[in-house]
């Protein structure tokens, strides 16, 4: 594998319609919000998480994809019974509560084996308890909180389920209302909170000098893209509606230390709306009295490929 | 200092954590010169030369706001892998989030922008080929180009930072005109109490070193190493 060599800074473009992007545990699970300008916030962990999720998905059990930091039941663990009966020699090995690595070669050995195991720790690092300085592996890749292009309006959507959790609540609705009929009784009420539209903007960028450390390779930037275009696909919930990667736009250093200052390249991709298929900037006093946007056609993305910096490619890969 | 730079930053949200208040964390009102010196280093940096910060310059208001995120609770424990890796097979080898989960608080900064003096020097492992005009060119290439060994960040790595060379003899970018009150030192200085310095790295125990900050007419002034003004 070949360690990447030129540094990579990325815009990703997502969109959601009628969904919870990302819940505030903070505020009822409200969708995220910028209290100040109203508009929307996903974490950086909460994009990690669904690039972790897909490379899982996708992956599963090939030599040097796995996840470490995992969602949910682990198949695998039945698979350890088979492997201690089969080998018997490790106890002591397991019986030591605590192993702590004995100097800075060894911390290094083990660091280097996590990252050429698990993509997660190759990609965005992991922390590890080494009881030593060299605990921790910084990954190349480095993302930021999504921010929605205007300001959104979360709605709460209040349900209804036709059943009660437990008798004890059976029956205290069955006392409150004598004359009801029993199918309204068993009723709960819950709540969900959406996002109408909205159309989120985050930025990444991948360091090829850390690369060279973690031994992030051509492949493995091939797969985070693959995974950025396609993680919403694979994350059908309730909670989170229609959600769709619209726009993933690469740009390509020539150096790994890069050839343009990130900020310039990212103020090259606008987000405008689209008035009748003129381009208009979001903060346009002109647009006040347009509808609320519900939809991706009623954004435009616009490039601006004039003058790019030598040294600089824009790879459009969605 | 003949051999100074600044260097404009910014960005959208800083996190320059208090060690009293690091489980669910809250920032500082103003950068540290550690984390200063952090994205200095992140711009150019080898062993032979160490950054020192001279002043920090805040340009905006200090505003704060509030994040819960879902965290994992733990560190990979180093003797799991080793075991793993002896028998050669990665089983029990992950976390699970769902079972290790910590909802924590941030308290961030909002739209933070600096602009951070500073100047190296020479360490005792500068090789004879190591001069200062080398690595003052260099680090100058680098910042005007906007190139980076990474890219830095405001306190925690979420938190991107852009950053600007302003070149010697130009003008300092214009402070937001709403900052300049008695929260950064306006008219009266400021006294935002001990704060981190930097960590003592070559000490045993890693001890941190604090100094008192003061913001005067939105400048914190930053002693220099070895100065009485660090305290440990």
């Amino acid at each position: 594998m070949t360690t990447l060599s030129r540094r990579h800074d990325f815009v990703l473009i997502f969109d959601v319609t009628n969904g919870n992007p990302n819940g505030d545990p903070d505020a009822g699970n409200l969708p995220r919000l910028d209290p100040e300008t109203n508009h929307g916030l996903v974490t950086d962990v909460s994009l990690k998480r669904k690039i972790r999720n897909y490379v899982e998905l996708a992956r599963t059990g090939e030599a040097g994809h796995h996840i470490y930091v995992q969602e949910g039941s682990i198949l695998n663990e039945k698979h350890r019974e088979a492997y201690v009966a089969v080998r018997p020699g490790d106890a002591k090995a397991e019986k030591d509560a605590k192993l702590n690595p004995k100097d800075d070669k060894e911390a290094g050995k083990l660091r280097d084996w996590m990252c050429a195991n698990f993509f997660d720790v190759r990609t965005f690092g992991a922390v590890m308890s080494t009881g030593i300085n060299c605990g921790q592996v910084k990954g190349p890749v480095q993302m930021t909180f999504a921010n929605s292009v205007e300001p959104i309006l979360p709605v709460e959507i209040s349900i209804t389920r036709m059943a009660a959790t437990n008798e004890a609540e059976q029956k205290k609705r069955a006392e409150g209302a004598e004359e009801s009929d029993t199918r309204t009784d068993n009723r709960t009420m819950g709540r969900k909170h959406i996002v109408p539209y909205g159309i989120y903007v985050a930025h990444g960028f991948i360091s090829a000098k850390f690369a060279e450390r973690t031994g992030f390779s051509e492949a493995d930037l091939e797969l985070l893209f693959e995974a950025l275009a396609n993680m919403f696909e694979h994350d059908r919930s309730a909670a989170r509606g229609e959600m769709t990667t619209r726009k993933l736009i690469a740009f390509r250093h020539d150096s790994a230390l890069g050839n343009a200052p990130a900020h310039l390249l990212f103020d090259r991709v606008k987000i405008g709306r689209n008035v009748d298929g003129e381009f208009r900037a979001v903060d346009d006093r002109g647009l006040g009295n347009l509808r609320p946007a519900r939809k991706f056609s009623d954004y435009l993305i616009d490039i601006d490929r004039e003058g790019l910096p030598a040294g600089v490619e824009i790879l459009e890969l969605l | 200092m003949a051999f100074g730079i600044r260097l404009h930053v910014w960005g959208q949200h800083g996190l320059f954590t208090r060690p009293e208040l690091k489980v669910e964390r809250v920032s500082y009102d103003v950068m540290t010169p550690s984390a200063a010196r952090g994205i200095l280093e992140a711009i150019h940096w080898k062993p032979a030369i160490t950054w020192v910060i001279d002043r920090i310059h805040v340009l905006e208001k200090i505003r704060f706001q509030s994040i819960r995120r879902n965290e994992v609770g733990h560190k990979a424990p180093a003797g799991t892998i080793k075991r793993a890796m002896n028998r050669g097979d990665l089983e029990g080898v992950q976390l699970l989030v769902d079972e290790d989960r910590q909802q924590r608080a941030s308290t961030v900064l909002v739209t933070p922008a600096y602009v951070i003096e500073a100047h190296f020097v020479l360490t005792a492992r500068a090789e004879p080929g190591d001069n200062e005009g080398k690595h003052l060119d260099i680090f100058n290439r680098r910042a005007a180009k906007g190139q980076c060994f990474h890219q830095p960040c405001l306190g925690t790595r979420e938190f991107a930072a852009h950053f600007a060379l302003i070149e010697p003899g130009a003008p300092l970018p214009a402070r937001n005109p709403k900052a300049q009150t008695a929260e950064l030192g306006f008219g009266a200085p400021r006294d935002l109490g001990f704060m981190l310095w930097d960590i003592d790295h070559a000490a045993p125990g890693r001890p941190s070193m604090l100094f008192r900050a003061v913001l005067q007419d939105g400048v914190m002034e930053v002693p220099q190493p070895g100065s009485a003004g660090v305290k440990r």
